[in-house]
């Protein structure tokens, strides 16, 4: 089902999404907000810009952007996938807690902080450009990987601040300068390797990239070093 | 009952900005920035909204425009009185609007293009913006029941509670053409809503739009009011409207130095930096360690001949640039940009604490001295 998004509000258009069947483009989506949230068992493909709040607390359901998102996409997302055909912005993939984001372009400020996993339930988001500071800040559990493509720093500052959980995977040949001293930083084994090539395979099926022009760099791995925790940052304890 | 002010009551946001500039100085009306902000409705609460337009005065751009709320007639009898004693007045008017379903309780609202009398100016011995900048203080806080909102030249801002896109509507902004625009919605936090609390804040040419929660609001206050300006409505975008005009006009500071200054990096930031920049930093920062600003924020500043966009350090508050051809826009939202814009050339989104700054280009300096289009 096809749904013209012009001019409607936020609450008119997820009220016909939520009423429509499983297949649902949405065109000329413009800012509307929380679109998909909470959905299970649907496929959204979403021409425009859509709004802040992507997919919130997305139960299974899978999204596809032709163009940019804006902020807080896939917050507390439960399970489901989102594609990102251009970039993302501030806080994407904000606690996540399952399911996957794959984003093309850039994202944001402050994406995957507090994202979290819990036995079956792990994260993952995948981004094909740069991220901007405070990436994976406190970040719980789950997998980001950052691919740098036609960049020169696949991060910002603060990367992995609080982090305690979880891992996040740069592709570059030298580890940023200034991460936070309670994480290590290390090589990607061939353990890592394997699940990297995973989701760079799906990443590059779906926008079309060459698999080899990916896989050709060093890949890191960031991860809360157990030995050092954050004892005393805070409090005396 | 009356309303409580700003300045009168603080309540413990969400907000929305958006603006537009021609590099070319090609001076459009104000329904593309009305439309632009509208998208972001839901950021706003209908308890403010505003805008700014550059250029708009190109018959009396030699006049400081000022653009006066009075809440009675008495008011309005002793501001003018004021005004008539130390500024040439070329011409006064009710500012046009329309009526407005959604707009209500309005002050009167009238637009005086002045001049320091030279005799007033001389006996003062200040130069001629430190003298208006004076007046205008005084009026706003001697004058019971007038408020004078905007005071440059060849701009003015326009602001009402309201819905931005009821403000703009009645206003009347479609009849205005400017080379810049700014605009704001407003979701207030700490204070009542008050006409004269809306956004843009202004001062000289200088207006600023902010969406945000300063935390640093005292100290930069404090600081600020030893240099004779008087924060009276407790609410951030002011102290960030005089801590601008302080930096650039008073103290000489360029606005990439005032973007570094009141978000400047952390030390952390400026010891990775190299030698040179990371002195230009740590002298900047320890000169203006009070006027550095902390907590979220993203504002746009319009001045004469240009706009500056900044966020906070932490990018704490969204923001979003892009350019087709001369025009430059940034918004809180992207889709704010598109629907106006719908295939910029480019769009990004700045870094926290790093400006993007647009001024007029040669042609669009030409334009600008043209008397009228």
């Amino acid at each position: 089902m096809n749904i013209n998004a012009a001019g409607m509000h936020f609450k008119e258009l997820n009220e016909q999404i939520k009423t429509a069947g499983r297949e649902i483009v949405v065109d000329n989506c413009m800012g509307q907000r929380y679109i998909g949230s909470g959905l299970a068992g649907k496929s959204i493909v979403i021409n425009g810009t859509p709004g802040n709040a992507l997919g919130a607390y997305l139960d299974g359901s899978t999204i596809l952007v032709h163009g940019n998102a804006q902020d807080a996409t896939g917050d507390t997302m439960n399970d489901g996938a989102i594609y990102i055909a251009g970039s993302s912005g501030d806080a994407t993939g904000y606690a996540m807690r399952g399911g996957k984001i794959f984003v093309n372009g850039d994202v944001g400020y402050r994406a995957g902080i507090h994202m979290k996993e819990y036995k079956e339930k792990s994260p993952v988001l995948v981004i094909g450009g740069a991220a901007g500071s405070f990436l994976g800040e406190y970040q719980a559990g789950g997998t980001i990987i950052v691919l740098g493509l036609e960049h020169t720093k696949p991060v910002g500052n603060f990367c992995g601040m609080g982090m305690h959980g979880g891992r996040i995977y740069l592709r570059c040949s030298v580890p940023p300068k200034g991460l936070p001293r309670q994480i290590t930083v290390e090589k990607a084994s061939e353990e890592d390797m394997e699940t990297i090539e995973t989701y760079v395979k799906e990443f590059c099926e779906i926008f079309g990239r060459r698999e080899c022009m990916i896989m050709n760099s060093d890949f890191y791995v960031l991860r809360p070093d157990s030995k050092n925790p954050y004892r005393q940052l805070y409090t005396q304890n | 009952m009356m309303q409580p002010r700003e300045g009168q009551v603080r309540i413990p946001s969400g907000c929305a900005i958006s603006g537009m500039f021609s590099r070319n100085g090609k001076r459009v009306d104000g329904n593309s920035i009305i439309r632009s902000i509208s998208m972001m409705h839901d950021r706003s609460n209908g308890l403010g909204g505003g805008f700014a337009g550059y250029g708009i005065y190109p018959e009396y751009k030699d006049y400081y425009a000022f653009h006066i709320f009075y809440d009675n007639k008495a008011a309005k009898l002793a501001c003018e009185e004021f005004l008539e004693e130390h500024f040439d007045i070329i011409n006064l008017s009710k500012i046009p609007t329309r009526k407005h379903p959604r707009i209500t309780d309005e002050p009167l609202i009238w637009r005086y293009f002045v001049t320091p009398l030279h005799t007033k100016l001389k006996e003062s011995q200040l130069d001629e913006k430190e003298f208006v900048v004076r007046s205008v203080i005084k009026i706003n806080t001697q004058l019971h029941g007038a408020y004078v909102f905007s005071s440059g030249k060849n701009m003015g801002v326009f602001k009402a509670v309201g819905f931005p896109e009821d403000v703009g509507e009645f206003y009347r902004l479609e009849e205005y053409h400017g080379y810049c625009w700014t605009a704001h919605g407003r979701y207030p936090t700490n204070t009542p809503g008050w006409w004269g609390g809306a956004h843009p804040f202004a001062m000289l040419d200088n207006s600023i739009v902010h969406n945000g929660e300063i935390s640093s609001y005292d100290a930069n206050r404090r600081y600020i009011e030893m240099f004779g300006y008087k924060c009276t409505l407790l609410t951030d975008t002011e102290v960030i409207t005089y801590m601008i005009d302080y930096l650039g006009r008073r103290q000489g500071l360029s606005h990439e130095e005032i973007a570094n200054v009141i978000a400047a990096p952390f030390w952390s930031t400026i010891e990775q930096m190299p030698p040179e920049k990371r002195a230009k930093f740590t002298y900047l920062r320890n000169a203006f360690s009070s006027l550095l600003i902390t907590g979220p924020f993203s504002i746009l500043l319009g001045f004469e001949g240009g706009m500056m966009a900044l966020n906070d350090r932490l990018k704490l508050r969204s923001m979003v640039a892009a350019e087709k051809d001369d025009m430059v826009y940034v918004a809180s939202e992207e889709c704010a940009i598109r629907v106006i814009e719908p295939e910029p050339d480019r769009i990004w989104a700045p870094s926290g604490g790093e400006p993007v700054i647009v001024t007029l280009n040669e042609t669009g300096q030409a334009e600008s001295a043209k008397e009228s289009a």
